[in-house]
This record gives C-alpha cells, structure tokens and sequence, in this order.
C-alpha cells in the first residue's frame, strides 16, 4: 500500500494545527484549567465564610490524610472493588453469551445491555428504592408468594405451619449500595469486554479444542488472557466510577454508608469549606491515577 | 466664538446627560425584559403564585429548584448566573451579606411590606435588621414527625428520636450536620449554635450511641419515609410532614419540648439579579394577603403576613405545629452562621458516620 497521500505533520503545519487545535483547546479550557483551579483551591486558606483566601498551606491535606478520612477512603476501595469483582463476574458472562449469539442477536443484545444509559442516574437509583423497601415490590411480591404457601398448606390442613411474613429490611445498608452500583457500572464492563471477546479468532479457539482442551481450559486458557486487555479496561472503568459514586450512597445508604464522594460532596455544600474538599478531591485523584498507572504497567509487562 | 461654543457644547453635554438621568430609570424599567428568574426550595410556593403574578404584570416566571440553602450559596458564590429573587434562610442570610451576595432592597417598590406581622421576628430578625436585605417570606421549625399507631405515646421532646431503643430501626433523621447535630444539643441543654468543641461532640457521642436505632439519615425525603411505613419517627420540617398528614390521617407532628431550631426564610435579590424591578414586584406580589394566603394554605409552613390570616385555613392557623405557643417558641433558637466552628461540624458528623 502506498501513502502518498500521507505527508508529515512538520512539512504542513497549518493542516495539523486546524485539526489539532480544537480538541487541544477543548481539553485546556474544560479539563486542564478547572482541574488547575481545584488543585490550587486546594492549597488556600479558608475564611469563616469559607471565603478563598490567597494564603499557601498544607493543612487541607493534612486534614484529609487523618486516619478517619484514610478510612473513609479505604471503605469506599472496598466498595469499589466488591462492585467491580460481580460486575466483571455478570458482565464477562454477559459479554460471553453477546459475543457467540447469532449475529442477527447480537445489536438487540447490546441495545438491551445500553439501554440503561437511556435513564437519568437518579431515576435509575430511585427505582431501587421503589424495589427494596419495606412495602417495596420485592417484599410485597415475597410476602404475596409467602400467602399463596400458606393457603396451599391450608388446603391440605397445615394452615398456621409457616410462621408469619416479615418483610426483609433490603434498603438502607451498603448491599443495597452495591446493588445499585452493580447495576450502574455493569455497562462499563460488558461493552468492552464484548468487543475483545468478539475480536478473538475463532481459529484459535478451534484449534484449542482440536487439539484435546477441554471448553473449560480453552476459556481459561485460550480465551481469558485474549480478552484480558478489554475486561481488564472495563473492569477500571466500573472501579473509578465506583469509587468516586455518592449518589447511591446517600438514597440508599444506612447510618454508616458514606463514601469518599459523599464526603467531598458535603464540603461543597453543608460544610462550605471547597477548600478541604478539592484536597480531598485531588487525593481520590491520586489513587486514580495510581490505578491507572498500575494497569499501563501490567499492560507493559505482558507483551501482546 | 470658540469660547462660546465650548460652553454651549458643554451646556449641551451637561443638559444630555440631565435629561438622559432623567429617563434613566424609566429607560431601564422598559429594557427590562418580561422575565424574572425564581430561584426557590421544592414544594414551597402555592399553586397559582406565578400564574398570578403572570397575570397581573405581565411578567413571566422562570422557576427553578434547590434542596437546600447550602445548594443555592454553592449556585451563587462562583457568580450569579442569573437569579433574581432567592430564598435563604435566617443563617444563609448572614453567609451571604458577609460574601456581599445580597442587594439591598428598595422599599418603596415593596407597598406589600405594610401586611407584615408587626412581630420583631418578622419586621426586625437579628439577621436582617431592617430587612435591608430580603423580606420574611415563611417560617417553620424542625420536629418529630410519627406514627400514630405504632408510638406508645405521643412524642414529647428529643428522647423520641435521639434516646429511644424501644423503637430501634424505625427511626429517621435528617441529614444536615447542623440541624441534627444542633437538636441534638438542643436536647442535652445546649445551644444550636454552640461553638464549643466539646459540646457538640456531646452531641456526636448521644447519636454515635443510638446509631443502631436510626435506619438512615434522610437527605430530603424523611416525610416520605414516614408516609410509606419505611420508619415510624422522623425528624422533619413541620410542613413537610403536614404535607403528608394531609393524606394520611394516622400520621402526627410534635414540636419538641425542649424547644428547637426555628427558621425563616427570607426573598431576597442577589448581587447581580438581571431583573432588579421584576423581582421587586415579585416580592412584593408574594405578600399580597391573597396570594400569600394561597401559599400558606398549601404547604402548610407559618406565614409572615398579619393581613393573610384572615384567608388562611382557621385549622391551621390553631394548628400548634405550624404556629407554636410562644412560651414554646421562646425556647426556640434560629441557626446562625457560627464561621470557623462549621469545621467542627463537619468534622463530628464523619465520625457519627464512620462510627
């Protein structure tokens, strides 16, 4: 293939910056200056009023490194990777049932696996609320199949056999938060895990059986590590969305289920102290990029 | 000649600006679009204020929500983006006139202002002397908002909610470090606004020991809580919960014994309101006794207006949990910006939370 048609971005600068510059300002003006603007924040002083003050200090992060803010932090890494570990478990699955449906099933499948994206996040996490309460539709529907037991006993005079129905206290609690993360986040995972379990050659799976694996040892052997790269991503993808979440935490959370997002979230509110709150931001920020960091560097290691 | 010229530009100048002066204001009014941009909590206007007030001047009222006044002060401080009447409470007031986020209003286009309750509360509240900056447009208290049917008793005071094993898992608080942490001091004897370190970790210490006996802290839906059976006590805003009482009659409301926090919200008009004169006549069509009776009327928070009461419901205006009796109210106290000590707020409600 030739490409004379490809010419180097120094001999025609005018046509790499026209292309260049509208992304490059995009990110300087929406992404690097904001950031800028938290990260110094997070070094000023703060007035009674929560007033900016021009002053440098380190006391914000000082603040957010005490051991009950490190805790918070690590409660909420334990939500985040609860939820990652059953999104990559549903969405690989998923992904797996998508990726060897028959082709005119497979757009359906994914529209059904996006379609989700459709709904506003706190419609989406409202309706748990709506599921698991105690008069929700999952108690009432336990309760109505806990009669319908009853009156069958009846029928063959063991009425009063089963004790009564209590109704299971489902929401407020951290599973109800993971629940509602799971169910947020899945998307992230099985969409690109789909594309890398879909690009893989089907000859290599073949060959795989043919030469006497079993399906489970051609999944696990031949399949994952192919696949890794893309679940891999997603499975970064769900974490730092998770773990930066306080939505969830505060519809459906009890007395103890903050998250280091809630509680970035109140400082930019209830406790009008942005200051504290961008140092506590940028400390969510460095784990992230630590992730991120980690994830390039076992890509690196693993030659593809 | 040049001389004489020069003077007679000057005089023509000088007259210009005099007679530009002149139609200056009148000038602006008519620049004014047909527009002003309502900033207000949920759930806290009548039904038919803005139709109204459509009606009667002309103007149009775009309306947009907030949850709460920590809501609208984050909105403000980066810059209005284009509100014209606000309502922050007493304490918010305090905030804002500090960030200088407040205009003063201009009385003499508020001729509504004669219907107020003469009431110092009312006409001159320590945090808006003068009401320099915003006129009283409801007030309310926070109480204990129950289910008839599963209280031994009714309510009293605090211990229902904040000392009460015997209701273990079926009580609600709010979710505002300063409300709750604040009744609870109200409880233990203390001031809402105490500034002192070890108080208010008294305060944290009585809710970190009755944790378990609280389901959730309800961000701003308690009264829903309460009203689809999820907790049977709540710590609510009085109207909300007698919004809900007024579909389900096994519901109650109590304002606590010990007294608790009290608050008045106020219309105000922010540093920078492109509509300046549509807001004055939107506050002031807010206390038109009519309209102003139509409010109170539907969402059942206390008015501001002498001149309304004779159009607002007889029961709620005998209702103690909207108008409490003023040795209760006495014992009352309005949250003030306490500065440097919010810190301490903070910082005891991430441990209630973390506990």
């Amino acid at each position: 293939m030739r490409h004379d048609r490809l010419r180097s971005w120094r001999e025609d600068g005018a046509a790499f910056w026209a292309l260049t510059a509208p992304p490059v300002l995009w990110l300087v003006a929406f992404f690097v200056v904001p950031l800028a603007m938290v990260w110094l924040v997070s070094f000023a002083g703060r007035g009674p009023q929560g007033q900016v003050l021009p002053v440098a200090t380190l006391e914000n992060y000082a603040r957010a490194l005490e051991p009950i803010h490190l805790l918070i932090i690590a409660k909420s890494v334990a939500i985040a990777v609860a939820v990652t570990a059953i999104c990559v478990v549903i969405g690989v699955a998923m992904a797996l049932v998508i990726a060897f449906a028959p082709t005119r099933w497979k757009n359906p499948l994914l529209l059904l696996v996006m379609l989700p994206f459709w709904t506003n996040l706190l419609i989406r996490t409202y309706s748990w609320i709506a599921l698991l309460r105690s008069e929700g539709l999952v108690n009432l529907g336990s309760g109505w199949l806990h009669e319908a037991a009853d009156a069958l006993l009846g029928l063959v005079g063991l009425d009063g056999l089963m004790p009564a129905f209590q109704p299971v206290e489902l929401l407020y609690s951290t599973s109800a938060v993971i629940l509602s993360l799971i169910h947020i986040h899945l998307p992230f995972v099985v969409l690109p895990a789909y594309a890398a379990l879909e690009r893989i050659d089907r000859d290599c799976l073949e060959s795989s059986l043919d030469l006497g694996a079993t399906p489970a040892q051609t999944f696990r052997l031949v399949m994952l590590p192919m696949a890794m790269p893309g679940i891999a991503t997603g499975a970064l993808i769900a974490f730092i969305l998770a773990l930066g979440s306080f939505v969830a935490a505060d519809l459906l959370g009890g007395t103890d289920s903050i998250m280091i997002g809630n509680l970035i979230q109140r400082q930019f509110t209830a406790s009008n102290d942005w200051q504290f709150g961008a140092a506590l931001s940028f400390l969510l920020l460095y784990v992230t990029f630590a992730l991120v960091w980690l994830n390039a560097a076992r890509r690196a290691r693993v030659p593809s | 000649m040049i001389h004489a010229l020069i003077s007679r530009r000057g005089l023509l100048q000088s007259s210009a600006a005099l007679s530009i002066a002149a139609v200056l204001p009148r000038g602006l009014a008519a620049a004014e679009a047909k527009l002003v941009n309502v900033y207000n909590f949920d759930t806290y206007i009548g039904k038919t204020t803005r139709r109204t007030f459509t009606q009667a001047t002309g103007i149009r009222v775009k309306y947009d929500l907030y949850g709460s006044n920590q809501e609208l002060l984050a909105k403000l401080r980066a810059g209005n983006p284009g509100y014209d009447v606000i309502f922050p409470s007493d304490f918010m007031i305090g905030t804002m006139t500090k960030l200088d986020l407040l205009s003063p209003l201009d009385h003499a286009k508020l001729p509504n202002m004669r219907h107020l309750d003469p009431m110092p509360r009312v006409s001159n509240p320590p945090s808006n002397p003068g009401l320099k900056y915003g006129l009283p447009y409801q007030w309310g208290t926070i109480g204990i908002g129950y289910r008839k049917s599963k209280v031994k008793s009714v309510p009293v005071g605090w211990q229902a909610l904040f000392d009460n094993p015997a209701m273990s898992g079926r009580i609600a608080l709010l979710s505002e470090p300063r409300e709750v942490l604040g009744c609870a001091l109200k409880y233990l004897g203390r001031s809402v606004n105490s500034t002192a370190q070890d108080e208010i970790n008294l305060a944290r210490d009585l809710i970190v020991r009755n944790k378990r006996t609280f389901k959730t802290f309800a961000a701003d839906n308690g009264q829903d809580l309460l009203a689809n059976g999820e907790v049977d006590l709540v710590m609510e805003y009085n109207g909300d919960v007698l919004s809900v009482m007024q579909e389900n009659k096994g519901l109650g409301f109590v304002v606590p014994q010990e007294g608790t926090v009290l608050w008045t919200d106020f219309a105000c008009i922010p540093k920078g309101a492109p509509h300046p004169d549509n807001a004055h006549a939107f506050i002031n069509h807010l206390h038109d006794p009519k309209v102003n009776a139509e409010i109170a009327n539907t969402i059942h928070y206390a008015s501001t207006n002498a001149s309304a009461k004779q159009f607002i419901r007889a029961d709620d205006l005998q209702n103690p949990s909207i108008y409490p009796p003023a040795d209760l109210i006495a014992k009352c106290e309005i949250l003030q910006d306490v500065g440097d000590a919010l810190r301490l707020y903070d910082r005891a409600w991430t441990e209630v939370q973390a506990a």
